[in-house]
Formats: structure tokens, C-alpha cells, sequence
């Protein structure tokens, strides 16, 4: 039995934890943007970590459920109400037929997971149900959700306890200041010494172009190129590179003026010089910044970088563990 | 000498080379097609692109300097393998001067650094050509190879394949367009490309193919297999149309009739490097063959 879509936020798609294999053609891995966050709140419902749920920036929307389900929200701090009644979030709740699910102001952070007990069952596109609107993939018709949509849901496990949560100490989210971690490479040796040093010095702030595909930083000093003859195909800009893949996370600062982070629904390749990657165990964070948000790059070595992702790895056991 | 970098520690980049050619171009997709047959645990993703080349792995599987050596051993075999490459060339039909691109342009016209023409008059004069027409005999009438796909959705671009002398320059917009139709066969630095999707873009706008190269919904005929057309490797040829076989297309296409023009070539770079337009003349034989 389907949910009904009664209002649809800003911006609510469809995610699992992605399609990733065709980056080679351009499209891209998708899927959550903060990955653990929805793993939580599937593991809540007693879904596979990867089924398909919604994500919601900033404003939920409201569902209304013609069947007893359980739900949970997992990842920005989004109150969620059923039938008007605030309910924790990170927490399996129970939602009865008729009843309604919907939220109240963020508090914190910018993604809301939300899992329903079954899972949403749309129609997976190249082996997901994750939403990449620009090439028309998944979701409904490939697109966000709407007022009106119905979603269909999978056959639920039976799994969930009503009442579980997942201990605070485990919910993974950025700092209000916010600080990324960062491993230098990829096109590092076009900037000079002074402007490696004042990207890790400088604070920025979140700009208002930041979704799925990147997120936009400003505030930082303008960046000065080590001066060279262009090569070949590259283009006149000192920013310019021959046309190259871009690996998810990679920092590009177009002009050398403000540093744009790809994310999950990244362009998979250009013209522009990257000097970094943010390490894999930050990029769920990413996810969960505001417009606006104070912002620290901090660099570190593979071995940190690797390190970071054994801690994070350490959280979701702790989360598997805390809601089985 | 390629230059090995980690992105992260999911990915490694490899640059060839910071220039584009025809070598760089072949190295990296030696070394992406030596590595896919290699089949290493942990590495989930191998994408070539003109110069360059990307690689995603699981560091929970493979250790990011393991990985490394191993792709240093695959770029001393790709250095001695044979610059030769079984591939396709296909006819991808072009309406230049077309009135939805010249709209668009029109319409995103003080972005542009010839406000006062269109993309093809500014890349013609820029490119030492006297009129349009020969500017679109020098695009369409030798062949490209497609050096990448991606940016967005299935989108190849390509790069021409004459000496470098002879090859087609144009900047990019001055400011990128928020908007770009579907199809557009488009120009910016030496590359050709084709929007695979509406949406912004920086390119020079030349014309529209009423080939379908992207389809999520897999109803076109030749795209039931795959969503995406066009490979790195693939060899164009573009064939100017007019309106009137531009509309007879679109209509075959939408009926499930259209099928591209495909044959099955092999190029090499050696042969290409020596006669380059005997060699484009032979692709020519083959494609138009039957």
C-alpha cells in the first residue's frame, strides 16, 4: 500500500546509496549525500541499509499513510510530527493508516532522511532508485517528488521495534563551525606556496549554490596560479585544464576565487584544476551544511585520511549494533 | 612520463600528458583498457578521459599505494602495447545553421565575445575560413575521435582528427548559457561536443543532430541495450542535413526507425601518424561500404 505526497518540501528525492559503475559515461554515483544517515534510519525500520527513502533539504514534506508503517528520520535535526504530534528524530515510530507525517523547522543541518518500513519501491533505473533529475533517472519519472505522487512500498521485514533510537553520541553531523578534511593532490602544483597555505588558513562560508551535484564556498582569499605557458587544449585561464574526470569530493576553484566540492550527483569531468579531495569519511558531512556555515578546510595524509574512515566505519557497527 | 596523484582515498588520477593529442589520448585508454582486464579487487571504477584518466576504488579492499604500484607496472606495459584499436566509426547526421540553437544564441547573445554575429560566423573568422560554409566543410568532412564521455549524462566529446596545425580553435562563451537545446553539436577549446541533455553549457552552438544519444527510457531501438550512445574510442563522422531530411529523421527516429550508421573499423595510430588523410580516407571506405 502507497504513501500519498499531500505537500513536498523544497526539494525531496528519492535516494538509496546510489548507482555508482557508469561514471565512465557521465553518470553519476547519486544516491544519499549523507549515506550514513540514511543507513540509520533503514536500519531503524528494519529495511536493508539501502533501500530507497527520501531525502529532504531543509523543509520535509507531508505524507499521509494508507497503511500502519514504521518510520524514522535520520540525519538533520527536522523534527518530524505525526498527525500534528512532535516525535523524536533517529528514532523507529510507529505511523498507523490515515495518519499523517509531517515536519516541523530545522534545527540543525540541512538533509532529513526519512525510511519507511518496506522501503520505497519505485522503479530502480541502471540497478537505483536514486534520483538524478539532470539525466532523468529514478525517482518518479526521474524527477523530485510532488504533491499528489503516490509511492509505492516494498514488502516490509517485520524487523523494527518501535521506540528504538540511535544513541546520541553516534549521530554523525558537522560542527557549527564545520571543518572538512582535506587531501591535497590532484592539480595542487598549480598554486603557489602562499595560496596552498591560505586555503587551510582561511575560513568560508557555505554560498546558496550548494546541492546535490556541489556545494559553493566563498569568504576564502583569491588563489594565485604558479605562471605557466597553457597547454595545448587547456584554455587561457590559469584555472584551465585539458578536460579531465573529476573524482567525487575533488575541490575545483574556477578562476582561483571560490572553491565549489563536488558531491554525489558531481559532473564527471572538466576543465578546471582541482587541488584536493575531501576524504571519504567527511563526505557525508557535507551534506548536512547550511548556507552560510562557517567553514575550515583541514589537511591531513593518507594515513588520516584512511584512519577517519576506520572511525567512521566503527560508527555505523555501533549503529547496526544499537538498533538490532 | 605520466604524473600519478591520489584524489582522495578513493580515487587515483593519472595525467598522461597536460597537452591533448592523438598519443595522450591513446595512452590513456591503453592503460584504462589494460587495467580493466587486469580485474583488480577493489577498483569499482576505470574512467578514461582526453589526456587523463581516473580511477575509484574500495581502500578497504586494496591499500591506496598498492593500487598505485600496480597501475606504474600497467603504464610500462601500455608503453610497449600496439597503439591499435578495435572500434566503431558512425555517421552522426548535423543540421547546421538550425533555428533552435540560432534562437538560443540569440537569446544568450551578451555572453558572448561577437555580440553582433553568431557562433559559427565568429568560429569561421577566428579560424581563418571566409564564409561559414567552409568552416562547416573543414568540421564535417574529416573524422573524431571521441576522447571522452561525461561531464553530464552520455555526453562525447570529440577531438578532430587532422594535424594539429589544421585543427578547429574556439573559445569558450565569455560567461556560460543557462540554457542549451538538446542535441546541440557544440565547440569550445579544441573539442567538439554533443549536449546530451538540455541544460547550461559554455560551447559555441554549431547545429543539431536529430540522433538520440541519451535515452533514460530506453525506447529508442539502439539504445534498449545501454542508455548512453556514444564510448571513449568511438570515431564520428558528421554529415551536414537540411531541413528537410533534418525533419524525416526526427520523424524516424520517433516512429523507432532511425538506426545510426555503424561499421566496425580498426584504427591505428601508427598508420594514422604516418598518412593521416589515407588513413581518414580508409575510415571513409569502411563507413560508407554497403
Amino acid at each position: 500500500m502507497p504513501i500519498k505526497v499531500v505537500t513536498a518540501g523544497i526539494m525531496t528525492t528519492i535516494q538509496d546509496l546510489g548507482r555508482p559503475g557508469y561514471y565512465h559515461l557521465g553518470i553519476p554515483m547519486g544516491g544519499a549525500m549523507d549515506r550514513l544517515a540514511l543507513r540509520a534510519a533503514n536500519l531503524l525500520v528494519g529495511n536493508d541499509e539501502g533501500a530507497a527513502g527520501l531525502e529532504a533539504v531543509f523543509v520535509g514534506p507531508e505524507l499521509e499513510f494508507t497503511e500502519d508503517s514504521v518510520v524514522a528520520v535520520c540525519g538533520a535535526e527536522l523534527p518530524p510530527r505525526i498527525d500534528g504530534e512532535e516525535q523524536p528524530t533517529w528514532t523507529a515510530l510507529d505511523v498507523r493508516e490515515g495518519q499523517v507525517l509531517s515536519f516541523g523547522f530545522l534545527r540543525f543541518g540541512a538533509r532529513a532522511y526519512i525510511a519507511i518500513s518496506g522501503g520505497i519501491n519505485t522503479p530502480p533505473a541502471l540497478g537505483s532508485r536514486s534520483t538524478y533529475p539532470i539525466g532523468s533517472l529514478g525517482g518518479v519519472d526521474g524527477r523530485a517528488v510532488r504533491p499528489d505522487d503516490i509511492l509505492p512500498l516494498g514488502q516490509a521485514s517485520g524487523g523494527a521495534k518501535p521506540g528504538t533510537s540511535v544513541p546520541v553520541a553516534l549521530r554523525r553531523l558537522p560542527g557549527s563551525d564545520a571543518e572538512l578534511r582535506v587531501l591535497p593532490g590532484l592539480y595542487w602544483h598549480r598554486i603557489t606556496e602562499d595560496s596552498q597555505n591560505r586555503f587551510f588558513d582561511d575560513t568560508w562560508k557555505v554560498a546558496n549554490e550548494a546541492d546535490r551535484m556541489g556545494y559553493r564556498f566563498r569568504g576564502g582569499q583569491q588563489l594565485e596560479f604558479v605562471p605557466r605557458k597553457q597547454p595545448y587544449s587547456a584554455g587561457s585561464n590559469p584555472s584551465n585544464i585539458t578536460d579531465a574526470c573529476y573524482p567525487y569530493g575533488s575541490i575545483q576553484v574556477p578562476n582561483g576565487a571560490e572553491p565549489i566540492v563536488l558531491h554525489r550527483d558531481a559532473v564527471s569531468g572538466g576543465g578546471y584544476f582541482m587541488l584536493g579531495t575531501v576524504i571519504s569519511a567527511d563526505m557525508d558531512l557535507i551534506g548536512q551544511l547550511q548556507p552560510n556555515t562557517s567553514t575550515r578546510f583541514v589537511k591531513v595524509d593518507m594515513d588520516t585520511a584512511l584512519a577517519a574512515r576506520t572511525i567512521r566505519a566503527g560508527i555505523l557497527d555501533e549503529i547496526r549494533q544499537s538498533t538490532a | 612520463m605520466s604524473r600519478f596523484t591520489f584524489g582522495g582515498d578513493e580515487h587515483i588520477f593519472v595525467e598522461v600528458d597536460e597537452a591533448m593529442s592523438l598519443e595522450a589520448f591513446f595512452t590513456s585508454l591503453s592503460m584504462t583498457n589494460a587495467l580493466r582486464a587486469a580485474r583488480i579487487d577493489g577498483v569499482t571504477e576505470i574512467c578514461p578521459a582526453n589526456a587523463s584518466f581516473q580511477i575509484k576504488f574500495d581502500p578497504d579492499i586494496i591499500h591506496p599505494d598498492a593500487l598505485m604500484d600496480r597501475l606504474r607496472l600497467l603504464e610500462a606495459e601500455a608503453e610497449r602495447a600496439e597503439a591499435k584499436l578495435d572500434t566503431r566509426i558512425i555517421e552522426v547526421p548535423v543540421f547546421y545553421r538550425d533555428p533552435w540553437t540560432h534562437e538560443t544564441l540569440m537569446r544568450f547573445r551578451e555572453r558572448h565575445q561577437d555580440p553582433d554575429g553568431t557562433d559559427l560566423e565568429f568560429a569561421a573568422r577566428i579560424n581563418g575560413y571566409e564564409t561559414v560554409d567552409t568552416f562547416i566543410a573543414a568540421h564535417s568532412e574529416s573524422p573524431w575521435f571521441v576522447s571522452m564521455v561525461g561531464f553530464v549524462s552520455g555526453l562525447p566529446f570529440l577531438y578532430q582528427m587532422v594535424d594539429r596545425s589544421r585543427q578547429i580553435q574556439v573559445p569558450k562563451y565569455l560567461r556560460p548559457r543557462t540554457d542549451t537545446p538538446k542535441q546541440t553539436v557544440g565547440y569550445g577549446g579544441s573539442f567538439s561536443c554533443i549536449y546530451s541533455v538540455r541544460g547550461a553549457g559554455g560551447y559555441q552552438m554549431f547545429g543539431i543532430t536529430p540522433m538520440t544519444i541519451y535515452d533514460p527510457r530506453q525506447i529508442v531501438p539502439y539504445l534498449r541495450d545501454f542508455v548512453v550512445f556514444f564510448r571513449p574510442g568511438d570515431i564520428v563522422k558528421w554529415c551536414p542535413i537540411e531541413r528537410e531530411q533534418y525533419d524525416q529523421m526526427i520523424g524516424d527516429v520517433q516512429a523507432g526507425r532511425f538506426e545510426p550508421r555503424v561499421r566496425d573499423v580498426v584504427f591505428s595510430l601508427d598508420d594514422f601518424n604516418s598518412d593521416p588523410d589515407g588513413t581518414n580516407a580508409k575510415l571513409m571506405e569502411a563507413l560508407n561500404a554497403d
